[in-house]
This record gives C-alpha cells, structure tokens and sequence, in this order.
C-alpha cells in the first residue's frame, strides 16, 4: 500500500533523493528509479546491513511522515544515506544504471585521470572492496588502468562499496566503444637531456613485457586496443611472408656482429 | 645590496603567492653570479630592469649608494659616459612607469623561473627543494597502490611557454598533474627536466616508497609492512646496487602485488577480452631487479658463447678478437654497477 501511497504524489516526491544527488559531496551518485527502489527484491539481505532500516526506506522513498525526536531523526538519516548507498552498488550495474552512469562518464562528473599521458582521460569510480566501511572510493582510468585518490577531500570519505569492485569494468563490457585507445607514450626521466639508466633500464624490460602481450595478443587475432596499431594489424596480415624474412636477416646480422 | 629587512624582498614576496608553493626562494647570492645567469639575457625581455626587480634594486632612489654602485655597473656595460647615462636611465624609468611595470613585472616572473630552473639543480638549491620534499610541500601521489609516495615538481620541457608544471612520483615513475587548478598556471620550465631526476641520484638513501604520514586504514598499513619488510628481504639477500640505484628505491610502487587487477564479481577480466587489462606492462617490475642488470646479464650470456668464439677468432681473425676480449675487461671492470654509479654520488657542482 505504501508504493501506492508514494505514486500519488510522485510529481514532487523524489524530494528526498533530489537532495541527496544535489548536495555538496555527492556528485558520484546518479539517481536510483522509484521503480528500482519500491521493488523489494532488490533490497534483498539489505535490511540487516542498515539500522531503521523500514524508516530509512520510507525516508528515500518520501513516504517518512513519523513525529520522532531529533536524535532519531538523525540516525534515520544516516542510515536512508547508507541504504541509498548500498542500492547505489546494486543500481548502477542494471541497465537503466549503466546508462545514467554513462552520461556521467561522458561529462566527466568523476573527474579527469591526473596521469599526464592519459590526456585527461574522464574516470569511474570504484570500491576496493563490496563490503561497507572498509575502503573509500577510487577512481579508475580505463586508459592506463589504474587506481586514483580523488582530488577532493570531500570525496575521499564516501565508501567505495558505494559503487563496488565490479561496476567499471561491467560497464566497458557493455559499452566496448567508450573504451579509450591506449597509449605506449610515456614519462622518460632524464637528466641534462640523458636518459636516467635505472629507469630506462625498467622501461625497457616493460617494453618487452607489451611487445610480448602484444604477440599474445596478434596470435590470437584479438585487438590490441593501442592507438595506431589497428591499421598495423591489418598490414601485417598481408605481409606476414615478407615479414619473416625480414626477421630472418636481422637474426643473422645479430649473430654476426 | 641586500634587501632591507623590515620590507619583504621581491622574491620572498612572489614565492608567497598563491599558487608559487612549489618554489624554492634563490639565494641572491646566485643570481648575483653572471656565470649563473649566461643565456638568459637573450631570452627575456627588459631583461636589466627585471633583474633590478628580481634583486629589489630601487631604480627611483637615485640618493641610494647601494644603487649607485648598481647603477655604476650598468653604465659600463653600456660604455657610456656615465652622467649622462645616468640622468638618460632615470628619465627612461619615469617614461615606462606606468605602463612598462606590468611587463617588467611578467619579464621578471620569466627571469625568476629561469634561474629557479638552474638554482635546484644546484647544491644549495636542491637542499633546499629537499626540504620541502620532506615537509610534503608538493603533495603526495595520486596513485592509490603508491600509497601516498611523495612528489616533486617537474617540467616536461626546458623552454617556458610550452608545458605547465607536473609532478614527478618517484614511486611509479611517472608523472602526474597537481590536483589543484592553481598551479595549471605554472611553467614548467620554471623546474626543468633534469630536477626530478637529479634529485634522487643526489639524494639516493631516501627511502621513497614509504610515506610519512600513516594513511588512516589498517590494510593499507600492513601492505606497507610488508612492502618494507619485502624490501628488507631483498636487500639482504642482493645488497648490490643495481643501475645505480638500490633495489628498493627502484619505483616500489610498481610490480607483483602493486599492479590494479579488475574483477567482475570476484572473477579477473581475462586478457582476451576486448575490454581486458592491455596496460599491467607500465606498472609491472621484475621480481628479481637483478634481471635489469642488462650490463652483468649480457657479459654472463656473452661469457658462455665466449671460448668457443676465441677460438674462431684465432683462426679467423685474429684482430677482432683482441678487440672484443678487450671490450670484455672494460666491461667486468666497471663491475655490476654502470657509469651512472659514480653520477649517482657525485652531484651536479
């Protein structure tokens, strides 16, 4: 009856939840549909996880009308934030959630990656782990596949539960074609314009450790997903013959020098 | 010729800014040295006006003895005759009052970064930028597995106008933009390519994979602990250094356990997949950093095809083989190390 209740007068009800994405702080989240939220089913087990947790629902939901003390009201309110937060993690891997999470993405709402070679490549964010209160949240580059802080404090204090460990990388599963080409350009230390030895000596053994990926990867015919080598994949196909001989007199001049 | 202590001196004042944190103040001492400043006349505009600004020498106080002598010097630069040239200055100070202030000014911020570029590389100056270092003064890594390495400002380029300043983690090696927008107004030549770098061949027994202040959690504590004792391990069991660097200050940040796996729903995304990790190579290290020993790596890989090559260098050729068992001794006798060995301890005069 209470889902009733709430449509009547939905026209201005998702009061509740307008502030919470609105307010300061919380410019991660994206807004959970009535529907979403109304379907217990998908508030499975959650009710152990959050104290008041049928106050805390109504309190989302904009169907809270109970007369309690301050304190009370406080510690629903705390608990309605951490619900939202944990129906968040369920929400943005649906399809309807993927998608808000998406347009987001676009407008880069979770900030650009601080690596200089990422080119201000927009960001996720993500949790180190699916379980509350044990890790804030980080952001993920998908170019260079990393692990950020967020820049701003007011963000380091959200729970990274909050969007869990599986989120970013469902929703470059689903939308491939916002993967962003990678990129083999990198920082080379140097010092009056010579090439620091220890960490040339890294990047070359890295490089190896690509070019061997790469191999992998052109045996099995899969995309590299590097910027300029697309093209490359299809001319060497044609040229594989030539190709090898190539590799073949380079062995031996190797062998005589 | 020194500033008068109840006035803030210009360079103390412009390293207070907003958005200057990353400068270090150089000494006057340093820019008072012509040889420090070799090259940059050419390069700045009102290039004597912005260095009288830089120096806090009042062109106005025509009564200042301390000026004079400035004054003096300027004029036989010029090979004037010096009354005459010294009326012919004042006027020309009246005229670009107004209106050349302002480009003096920007003239003297340009001259201001240059020096910077050269003063920390210098002895006094990378001290100083040391200092600062230690006090996290250019903030930490945004990397979450550098667990909050600190930084040092670095300019991608040498040239002003080309690059704003970036941060350098010594961790991962890699370089970052400074998370606040304010500092996407400084140049980045103002510290130049070599900084970075050099600092940690100055400075080699700065253990840069621990932060100094705990971050919050207890997980990212004990991975700490056990980073440290890891590279405890490593250290006793090859206490070499390796290129010039001791094995556990080469980017701790990076390798086995330190690189970002994505899982879906606990399950590693396969390499195979198109959305799959392409990019584990920037932040993989050997487990063994003895394997970056390329030098030690080819003599040993050289050493075991070496008799039988003597042997037909004997009879083949017997020049070239001379030549190559000389190569030989030159390189064993540099031992395991490389030439960046003895750069790494001696640093920049």
């Amino acid at each position: 009856m209470d889902d009733f209740n709430s449509e009547t007068d939905s026209d201005y009800t998702s009061y509740w939840r307008d502030w919470f994405i609105s307010s300061r702080g919380n410019e991660y989240f994206c807004e959970i549909d009535e529907e979403y939220l109304t379907d217990r089913f998908n508030l499975t087990g959650l009710n152990t996880e959050v104290h008041h947790y049928q106050l805390a629902l109504d309190l989302v939901t904009d169907v809270f009308d109970n007369d309690c003390s301050d304190e009370l009201r406080d510690q629903i309110e705390k608990s309605a934030r951490h619900l939202y937060g944990l129906v968040h993690a369920r929400y943005i891997v649906t399809t309807r959630g993927l998608a808000k999470m998406l347009e987001k993405f676009k407008k880069a709402d979770f900030g650009k990656c601080p690596r200089v070679m990422c080119d201000s490549q927009p960001l996720l964010p993500m949790g180190l782990s699916d379980v509350a209160n044990q890790q804030p949240v980080k952001l993920y580059c998908a170019r260079c596949e990393d692990l950020y802080n967020p820049k701003s404090s007011r963000h380091a204090v959200i729970d990274g539960a909050y969007f869990g460990t599986s989120f970013h990388n469902i929703l470059f599963q689903v939308y491939p074609a916002m993967l962003p080409p990678k990129t083999r350009r990198r920082y080379e230390p140097r010092v009056f314009g010579f090439k620091v030895h220890a960490a040339a000596a890294l990047a070359r053994w890295q490089f190896e450790q690509s070019q061997e990926q790469k191999e992998r990867l052109r045996a099995l015919r899969i995309e590299t997903g590097f910027e300029d080598e697309e093209e490359e994949l299809e001319e060497e196909s044609d040229e594989e013959g030539e190709e090898m001989d190539v590799g073949g007199v380079e062995g031996t001049a190797r062998v005589a020098q | 010729m020194s500033s008068s202590s109840q006035v803030e001196s210009w360079i103390s004042s412009y390293c207070g800014l907003l958005g200057h944190e990353y400068f270090a103040e150089v000494s006057e001492d340093f820019i008072e040295d012509d040889f420090n400043l070799t090259g940059l006349a050419s390069q700045v505009p009102m290039y004597k006006e912005a260095l009288e600004m830089i120096l806090d020498v009042e062109p106005d106080d025509d009564e200042d003895d301390e000026d004079e002598d400035e004054e003096e010097e300027e004029e036989d630069e010029l090979g004037d005759d010096p009354s005459r040239a010294y009326r012919r200055s004042s006027d020309r100070r009246h005229l670009r009052m107004a209106s050349d202030l302002s480009v003096i000014e920007s003239s003297a911020e340009l001259l201001y970064g240059l020096i910077h570029q050269r003063y920390i590389t210098s002895r006094p100056g990378i001290q100083q930028m040391a200092e600062k270092y230690e006090l996290q003064h250019f903030g930490n890594c945004p990397r979450v597995l550098c667990r909050g390495s600190k930084v040092l400002p670095v300019g991608l380029n040498d040239s002003p106008g080309l690059e704003t300043v970036k941060l350098f983690c010594p961790s991962c090696l890699d370089v970052y933009t400074p998370p606040n927008s304010r500092f996407q107004h400084v140049d980045g030549a103002f510290f130049g390519t070599t900084f970075g770098s050099l600092f940690f061949m100055t400075f080699t027994d700065l253990d840069i994979g621990t932060p100094r202040d705990g971050s919050s959690n207890a997980a990212a504590v004990d991975a700490l602990m056990q980073i440290s004792a890891d590279a405890k391990n490593r250290g006793t069991a090859s206490t070499q250094i390796i290129n010039g660097v001791a094995p556990h200050n080469l980017a701790p940040g990076l390798g086995q356990g330190n690189i970002y796996e994505p899982r879906i729903y606990g399950f590693r995304v396969s390499e195979r997949a198109k959305s799959g990790p392409r990019m584990r190579w920037l932040r993989s290290r050997p487990n063994d950093v003895g394997e970056l020993d390329e030098t030690r790596r080819f003599w040993e890989e050289r050493g075991l095809e070496q008799e039988d090559e003597k042997m037909v260098d004997v009879v083949e050729k017997g020049g070239r083989k001379i030549k190559s068992a000389r190569r030989r001794v030159q390189g064993s006798g540099e031992g395991r190390g490389s030439p960046m060995d003895v750069a790494g301890g001696a640093t920049a005069g």
